[in-house]
């Protein structure tokens, strides 16, 4: 290795080369391993400009896409967004692929690029690696095969069906993708390759094409009870959440490249679920790691004191969080929320307070880093912020809840950073990561199998909350045109009363 | 170990085909966005490839989500400054946004209802035409009035003797005295062996009376025939018409106001974009008038303030001998557009506008458009002039009130006569 001073002459030298590039990424690495424990998918470091990160954003952060008009406009509004100085493009953008690949902006300073390593290919990379979220419903090994795979395949459609036929297929699909995930069932890992292999049994054996909608006969046994008998005549037996999935094996008509291409959003879906289940987690995570890998090589010698300055000024920057009263304020910031939550861990596994003690005596006495790395891997928002969220947090953050009521003139404030409110804000917080918070709980329910294939939806109310009814119009039929038959949604409350209902 | 990658140099653009299949399905938007579009002022100037803006409503992906507006619901927010349990704090407003409150909804989606596109000029032309249907008159004449230039493709055999061919006719004449040289030669030879074997006089003597022909003939080979004779040929080629020049006249006189003006503006832009897109080569000519007419740059020709009285006539005489010094209209394709209140000083001047573009201008240019801006109903004197011309194929008389006029007039100026006139 080159000697200490020689990296912080590079390191401080604001104009960046590649070698200063592959500097930073060898003592992170060095850094994150040694010291941190972190274990990574090998990196892929790729310069991009500006245009090219505008590119990336389209296509939510991966290399290739199947071609879709969304993605078009999504570039539209960041461009634009972007050349009229309304919008920054982060500094980096991660893949959660193997190897890693992580964007990083040409216009980066020196100091910006090592911290973006730092958060980005250390960071983010063992997170992706570890996290139980990911480890368990993405294969990172082949999702870069697999979007090659579906590109292609999406314009064989285009070619073969026309374009319009496959957006609409797409655009269907999309409406649906919230509901096209699997939450219990883990996902099957396959490879392009396999997936390939698979179409091709697919398509040479019919009988592969089995359809659980046309068996009308039922089997001796099945009809031995009565109650056996009313059972099969109920379809699906148990409700099903994921829409997608139940409409490529169910659809009954669907085309075979129709219901492939439900496949492929499904498998998007279901690539992107552990990353908006994490984001807080995933965030943190980074942001903890570039702080303690830089603040390591401070110490050792590697920077100096002029980086610093930088590096705390953008350090900060990440982890601003304005107050609710403050025109910049958007929401929880999650880079600052999980920065903090993990950054108390370590506080409360060295130096416990009273109350720490009383909160996590599992915490007490332990090493911070193990702890660290085993809430890192095996929680995600919900848990994490159910199991770790602090009081001192709350504190610091000054956190409160509002409660809303439609119902009611005013807005109550439910409970703030003191000690009545603690387990509940944190139970709150929690539950407002729930992904079941955010996306409605649509059931399929029945399918009338003999008469007239109508799809039967039912919308599970929680909280009193209904559908946006433009929306849930516009989506029924979308989910219309998929399943080729007649599709009823009704909005049941707990008492089982219908409050609304849609059809198409 | 770990890759590092120089990804700058890959094309960019990787989602210019998202892109273009986004904006295939916008189409309709932008279409109705021409006439904004044509109402900023930038379309002009950026000449070369710029740019230009579109707002468009939001494209909906709809999917189901909650009504924000239903249901219980609890946030928990940061920087808690002066709330104690319990407190019940007014909710905003309904539209109020509530700043500072920190409340409202908890949705995760950013309204996205108005963004901007930014065609690239190529991009907008293409709508521009889309919507404007080319029209067929521009189209024919573009084809009719090609010039046609000589150019000169080889000989030919037969032509007037000024283009007689001097060099390549002695060349033929070369060869076929060589050629003829050459068998006389041989026949006198052949001749003279017989001559000199031949002992009976009576055939001597007629050998010899052939041979003395045969010399003579020899001898006097003529210095051209008909047949040497080369002509240089030339053919009529079509001389496509690359360049037009428009006339923009403009009537400042003391009731032409702002929007009167901007009115015309528009209108002249539109008609350079139109031009800009048919030919390689377009210039503007601008003449003001009042009772004074002067061709003007175009910057003094939009904001200059000086005004008077109206005097129209001496403004389209002027244009006339403009074209007649500069732009040859045989080689020039010359428009014209004239924008007026209508108002003249006098009948007399009106009368004479008319009879002047009917015995001279409209004989020569390509197209004249007549827009009379007025927004009071009656017809001003010009107006009544013109309309003497409306049979004239190659002119159009129309009224604009409002800017939003200005694209569905232009429409109708560029489309077939026929149909214009079915309107009026």
């Amino acid at each position: 290795m080159i000697d200490k001073e020689q990296f912080k002459a590079m390191f401080s030298n604001p104009n960046w080369d590649f070698e200063t590039i592959q500097a930073a990424d060898e003592v992170t690495s060095w850094i994150g391993k040694e010291f941190f424990k972190l274990d990574t998918y090998i990196n892929q470091i790729e310069i991009v400009t500006s245009e090219q990160m505008l590119d990336a954003y389209a296509l939510i952060g991966l290399p290739t896409s199947y071609p879709h008009w969304k993605f078009g406009k999504d570039f539209v509004i960041n461009q634009g967004s972007y050349k009229k100085g309304q919008m920054g493009l982060s500094y980096e953008m991660v893949i959660n692929s193997n190897p890693c690949i992580s964007y990083n902006m040409e216009n980066n300073s020196t100091c910006m690029m090592l911290l973006v390593i730092a958060h980005a290919c250390q960071g983010h990379n063992a997170f992706f690696k570890n996290n139980y979220m990911f480890k368990d419903w993405t294969s990172a090994d082949s999702i870069i095969d697999y979007m090659v795979f579906a590109r292609d395949y999406i314009l064989r459609c285009e070619e073969e069906f026309g374009e319009e036929e496959v957006e609409k297929v797409l655009d269907a699909c999309h409406s649906l993708m919230d509901h096209g995930v699997d939450k219990y069932k883990k996902p099957q890992k396959l490879s392009a390759e396999e997936e390939r292999e698979r179409m091709k049994r697919l398509t040479k054996v019919k009988s592969e094409n089995y359809n659980e909608l046309l068996r009308t006969l039922p089997t001796e046994s099945e009809l031995n009870t009565r109650e056996q008998y009313k059972k099969l005549k109920k379809f699906p037996i148990e409700p099903e959440e994921n829409l997608l999935y139940f409409i490529e094996k169910n659809a009954p008509t669907l085309a075979v490249w129709k219901r492939e291409i439900v496949r492929i959003v499904r498998k998007v879906a279901q690539y992107y679920y552990p990353q908006t289940m994490t984001k807080v987690m995933n965030e943190g995570f980074a942001t903890f790691m570039h702080y303690h890998i830089i603040n390591k090589l401070f110490d050792l010698g590697y920077l100096d004191d002029g980086f610093m300055l930088e590096f705390v000024k953008s350090h900060s920057g990440v982890i601003y969080q304005p107050d609710y009263s403050s025109p910049y304020f958007s929401g929880l910031n999650p880079y600052t929320l999980g920065f903090n939550i993990f950054m108390d861990i370590k506080r409360i596994c060295q130096n416990p307070t009273q109350e720490d003690k009383a909160w996590f005596p599992n915490l007490i006495g332990k090493d911070w880093l193990d702890e660290v790395i085993y809430a890192m891997e095996n929680f995600r928002d919900d848990s994490f912020i159910a199991q770790y969220l602090s009081p001192k947090v709350i504190r610091d953050m000054k956190l409160f809840a509002i409660f809303d009521d439609e119902d009611n003139e005013f807005y109550e404030i439910e409970a703030i950073h003191n000690e009545r409110g603690y387990r509940r804000i944190r139970e709150m917080l929690s539950r407002q990561y729930d992904r079941s918070n955010r996306v409605p709980d649509i059931q399929v329910d029945s399918v009338d199998l003999h008469k007239t294939s109508k799809l039967n939806l039912i919308h599970h109310i929680h909280d009193e909350k209904l559908l946006d009814e433009d929306e849930a119009d516009s989506t029924v039929k979308h989910l219309r045109y998929l399943w080729e038959f007649p599709v009823e949604l009704h909005s049941r409350n707990k008492a089982g009363i219908d409050e609304d209902f849609y059809e198409c | 170990m770990s890759n590092i990658i120089d990804r700058r140099k890959n094309i960019k653009g990787k989602s210019t085909n998202n892109r273009q299949k986004f904006l295939k399905r916008v189409e309709d938007q932008i279409k109705e966005a021409i006439p904004d579009i044509i109402s900023q002022e930038s379309i002009k100037d950026s000449n070369g490839g710029g740019k230009v803006k579109v707002p468009i409503k939001g494209l909906k992906e709809p999917n189901f989500r909650h009504d924000p507006r239903s249901g219980k619901k609890q946030y928990i927010r940061p920087g808690n400054d002066k709330f104690s349990e319990g407190d019940k704090v007014p909710k905003p407003e309904e539209g109020g946004k509530g700043a500072g409150s920190g409340k409202g909804s908890n949705s995760p989606e950013i309204s996205q209802d108005d963004f901007v596109v930014i065609l690239s000029r190529d991009e907008f032309l293409k709508y521009f035409f889309e919507d404007l249907e080319l029209p067929n008159m521009v189209k024919k004449y573009m084809e009719s009035t090609t010039t046609f230039r000589y150019q000169r493709a080889g000989y030919t055999k037969d032509s007037i003797p000024s283009r007689l061919n001097i060099k390549t006719s002695f060349q033929h004449s070369l060869a076929r005295q060589i050629s003829l040289k050459g068998v006389y030669a041989q026949k006198i030879k052949k001749l003279e062996e017989e001559l000199i074997n031949e002992k009976d006089e009576n055939k001597r003597l007629v050998l010899e009376q052939e041979l003395e022909k045969l010399n003579r003939l020899k001898n006097t080979i003529p210095f051209f025939e008909d047949v040497d004779l080369r002509y240089n040929n030339f053919e009529t080629v079509p001389k496509p018409a690359t360049s037009a020049v428009m006339f923009c006249i403009m009537d400042v006189s003391a009731s032409m106001g702002y929007h009167e003006k901007d009115i015309a503006k528009r209108f002249f832009t539109l008609l350079y974009i139109f031009l800009t897109k048919q030919y390689h080569n377009v210039d503007i000519v601008y003449i003001r008038h009042h009772t004074e007419s002067k061709e003007v740059e175009e910057e003094e020709f939009f904001n200059s303030r000086e005004s008077g009285g109206t005097v129209v006539a001496p403004s389209l005489r002027l244009m006339h001998k403009i074209m007649k010094e500069r732009y040859d209209p045989q080689m020039w394709n010359v428009y014209c557009c004239q924008a007026s209140d209508g108002d003249v000083w006098s009948n007399g001047d009106a009368v004479e506008c008319s009879q002047f573009l009917k015995n001279e201008v409209l004989n020569e240019v390509q197209y004249m458009a007549y827009i009379e801006i007025k927004n009071r109903g009656l017809e001003g004197y010009l107006w009544h002039a013109y309309k003497k011309l409306r049979k004239q194929e190659n002119f159009s008389m129309r009224n604009i009130n409002d800017i939003s006029q200005i694209w569905p007039v232009f429409k109708a100026l560029f489309k077939k006569k026929s149909l214009v006139d079915n309107e009026d």
